[in-house]
């Protein structure tokens, strides 16, 4: 079957942002096809406003604070009460932060920027509980998404949640801390078996002294740092941790691990030609890791387009869930309920399942998230219960108890008018086809109509386009884009 | 009358079930024939690398004291199994089950090579792979496949949890990950996905990732109601902690009280990752293992279920010897693993104590190698055929 150019514009807008949102469908469609990723690439041009959930008491409050636990000690002219509350408020900014990005996310015109931003918050996955230092380190990620990759790299390394997160305040001249070493060659550059057990104790050495302040920003302790010769990756010298950062930037593997991990979340997580994404790599070290320039690559080459590449991804649970907003805008009255839905579908925003981020791809499908999955667009259609018992995780403070069973309503107002409008206008049975094409990324001849026919309401037009929609998003074939 | 009883159970909600399996899959199916021998492993995971030296505290060596000024847990304040080993102080449960004859450790349990990173000592761990060869598939998994074929296993592998570990993951065959049998069935009843399910399957090829999801679909749906049904026909009256663990572990009994026909379960508890104040957060992580499995083992236990049973705990790795500056210990290698159950060959401390004084870098040495005990649990407990599922022969243990 060849790919039609709306299947062709929709696939861009899924995997360049969080698909098409439905009432500016129209004015994307009559663009010209070579306009479409300029627009797009505009829409993202400008330098990100600070996401701020905090206010300023607050930041008075808890400076200091490396690891969230620690509250307790760090200000002892704190009575209990005041410990506890302070505690609690900074998990309710935690919350606010998660929904506040989720809601840039279906609301922003930097769809591109968003999506990277998302894919760096996988790939630099990072569990700080503080909220302060979270709300920073997401701010250099939106700043740097589409920037330079040596940027990116330094400003995160350099950030105080991923120096809390692997413990680099404990790595000193007499007791190096090879945690943050470790993760910096295995998970952010080079990927392992490109490094030696060496080279890790080796840089580990030179990142002593790099800590934070009392702010949260960065702090070069020189009486903690090591200033003995290192060796690392074959290269020797009285190294600071920027020059091990410089020499994992001048390996070009570090350029392919990223590329590579970059062609899976944004093309194709089974099927990856090793030449096409060495060559991509290649490109990405000779620019300078210029991100913007490797995205320019991506998105206007023909390959990107081709049916194997279309379709055959699974929508991770937060963009299943922006990307349902975007097709059905909605007005939820407990937005928090959207934390237990992130819990439950298996991605929770700032709670990454350990230092490697999501796993993506058929690791997203278990047996009773797939169940969650289909179940949604009914749950949401209803105002439904969302019965749901959090999984036991001593990190778990995204607004559930402890061991307590939850219950949260779903309950929220769908504007039905830019679907319905949308598909006013087509004949009788015109209109399941087009909603298939609409809302499934596998192409099909026809959706399977005599189900349909049997769980859709043909009373009037608008129940008909209504009462489909929510079927055809109940399916597997939803599920991918 | 039993036996007649449950294949006429396994018959009918195959044939609901069947609605739900699309073309491709409809094929194979049949009764699954997991457990041959009615014998119930549970795995419980400890996250993040469990410190097994403050686990099993050597009380009479100097090293561990001298190593860990501040972590070092006092030989008073212990819980004494010999003139040498203790168990940590909130470890009760366990030392009342080694006083009963139910529980054995097994020390310095490793592979060569050691990783220190998580997800990949883990991965080393869930797969069985060598430390140098990456596996896509769990070693429970591969038991899974063995087990049932290319057949339609009416109840699998189940992992008490959101998500599915890379350990129940096999090339034909996936565990069945669940948080309550009720919660599931009542997700699988929705007449739309019925008919769905029958008409939607043919425009899919069974390797796509489309595929995989109907795919999915399918095998969640037969076994809901299965799973749903089995943990109804006795469950557990005893009460449990109201913890994670205790939860899970309550479901875990009313399945096996219910004899589903499901023979390993798998549940974890973390995270044991440590570099910080590793005393209180170990302490709480060993008080809710202690509360759930002394539930677990009374509750088996007044059944008669307990000589079916055995437990089996591990972590990714054990930490250094030597503490940290910051409260806690950094990521080592070899470690301990205990058994419990009502059927051990041979109980107590199988195996000597760690040697402090023989480190690689500051590291424990392994002396039986992980893959040695995975050999002796599926062959000896679970009478599967483990060179097949191991893809090496591995010299069997005695302790069951």
């Amino acid at each position: 079957m060849p790919v039609s150019r709306q299947l062709k514009l929709q696939h861009l807008l899924w995997r360049a942002g969080f698909g098409p949102a439905t009432e500016n469908w129209q004015r994307w469609l009559a663009l010209d096809e070579q306009a479409w990723w300029p627009t797009l690439r505009k829409g993202s041009a400008e330098t990100p406003n600070f996401l701020e959930v905090t206010g300023d008491s607050f930041r008075g409050l808890v400076l200091g604070l490396g690891e969230f636990g620690k509250v307790e000690r760090a200000r002892d002219d704190m009575d209990k009460a005041e410990r506890k509350q302070l505690r609690e408020q900074n998990r309710e900014y935690l919350q606010s932060l998660n929904l506040t990005w989720l809601e840039d996310m279906v609301l922003s015109r930097a769809q591109l920027r968003e999506k990277m931003a998302l894919f760096w918050h996988g790939h630099f996955a990072s569990r700080n509980l503080n909220v302060l230092f979270q709300q920073d380190m997401l701010h250099a990620i939106r700043t740097h998404a589409l920037g330079n990759f040596g940027d990116l790299l330094r400003a995160v390394s350099k950030s105080a949640a991923m120096l809390a997160f692997l413990n680099n305040q404990q790595n000193k001249k007499a007791h190096p801390n090879e945690n943050f070493a470790r993760e910096v060659m295995e998970l952010f550059t080079l990927g392992r078996g490109h490094y030696t057990e060496t080279d890790i104790k080796e840089a580990a050495r030179a990142f002593t002294g790099w800590g934070f302040n009392l702010e949260g920003a960065f702090v070069f302790r020189r009486q903690q740092h090591d200033t003995g010769e290192k060796t690392v990756l074959g290269k020797s010298g009285r190294f600071t941790g920027d020059d091990v950062l410089n020499i994992l930037l001048e390996q070009r593997q570090t350029a392919h691990f990223i590329v590579r991990k970059l062609y899976r979340f944004l093309v194709n997580e089974e099927k990856i030609p090793e030449e096409r994404v060495r060559e991509l790599g290649d490109q990405f070290f000779d620019s300078g890791y210029d991100i913007g320039k490797l995205l320019d690559a991506i998105f206007t080459s023909t390959w990107f387009y081709e049916p194997e590449n279309i379709g055959c991804k699974i929508k991770s649970p937060v963009e299943l869930w922006v990307g349902i907003r975007r097709t059905l805008p909605l007005t939820l009255e407990d937005a928090e309920a959207q934390l237990l839905l992130q819990r439950a579908l298996g991605q929770v925003l700032f709670h990454p399942p350990n230092v490697a981020g999501w796993p993506g791809g058929r690791a997203w499908i278990d047996s009773t998230a797939l169940m969650l999955r289909l179940r949604l667009p009914h749950i949401i259609a209803a105002n439904g219960a969302l019965d749901l018992s959090p999984k036991d995780d001593d990190d778990a403070l995204m607004g559930q108890n402890r061991g307590g069973r939850l219950q949260k309503r779903l309950a929220l107002e769908i504007n039905w008018k830019p679907m319905t409008a949308l598909f006013a206008d087509r004949d009788e049975t015109a209109v399941l086809p087009a909603l298939a094409r609409f809302l499934w990324q596998i192409p099909v001849a026809e959706p399977p109509a005599a189900v349909l026919k049997n769980h859709t309401d043909p009373s009037s037009r608008e129940q008909l386009v209504k009462t489909a929609t929510l079927q055809l998003m109940a399916t597997p074939e939803y599920q991918l884009s | 009358m039993l036996i007649k009883r449950r294949s006429f159970l396994k018959t009918a909600s195959l044939a609901t079930a069947s609605l739900w399996v699309p073309r491709f899959l409809q094929a194979h199916s049949r009764p699954g024939a997991l457990a041959p021998n009615g014998k119930i492993l549970v795995v419980i995971q400890f996250s993040g690398g469990n410190d097994g030296l403050n686990t099993v505290i050597p009380v009479r060596n100097d090293v561990y004291y001298r190593e860990r000024p501040r972590l070092g847990i006092k030989a008073p304040d212990a819980l004494r199994l010999t003139d040498e080993a203790a168990l940590n102080p909130a470890l009760g449960a366990f030392k009342s089950l080694y006083d009963a004859g139910d529980l054995a450790v097994l020390h310095n349990v490793g592979y060569p090579n050691p990783d220190r990173s998580h997800f990949r000592s883990m991965d080393i761990w869930h797969t069985a792979s060598p430390a140098d060869e990456y596996w896509p598939t769990g070693w429970l998994g591969r038991y899974l496949d063995a087990q049932c074929g290319d057949a339609a296993c009416q109840s699998p592998v189940l992992e008490i949890d959101d998500t599915l570990s890379l350990a129940l993951k096999g090339a034909q065959r996936k565990g069945l990950a669940l948080q309550e049998p009720k919660q599931l069935y009542e997700s699988a009843r929705s007449p739309y996905f019925t008919d769905y399910a029958a008409a939607g399957a043919d425009h899919i090829h069974e390797d796509s990732p489309v595929g995989y999801l109907y795919k999915t679909m399918a095998e969640t749906l037969a076994s809901a109601e299965y799973i749903f049904e089995k943990s109804r026909v006795k469950p557990s009256p005893a009460t449990y902690p109201n913890t994670g663990l205790g939860k899970h572990l309550k479901t875990v009994a009313s399945l096996i009280l219910g004899d589903a026909d499901t023979s390993v379960y798998y549940v974890s508890l973390g995270s044991f990752d440590t570099h910080i104040n590793q005393a209180a957060q170990q302490k709480r992580l060993f008080t809710e293992l202690n509360d759930a499995l002394a539930a677990f083992s009374a509750d088996l236990k007044s059944q008669g279920r307990w000589n079916d049973v055995l437990v089996a705990t591990f972590s990714e790795f054990g930490r250094r010897v030597a503490q940290n500056a910051s409260g806690g210990t950094d990521h080592g290698t070899a470690n301990q693993m205990f058994f419990l159950g009502g059927s051990l060959k041979e109980k107590g401390l199988l195996n000597p104590l760690p040697n402090l004084t023989d480190l690689d870098q500051g590291d424990l040495k392994f002396t039986v190698d992980f893959r040695q005990v995975y050999a002796t649990l599926l062959e000896r407990w679970l009478g599967a055929d483990s060179e097949q599922i191991l893809a090496q022969r591995f010299e069997t243990l005695r302790f069951v």
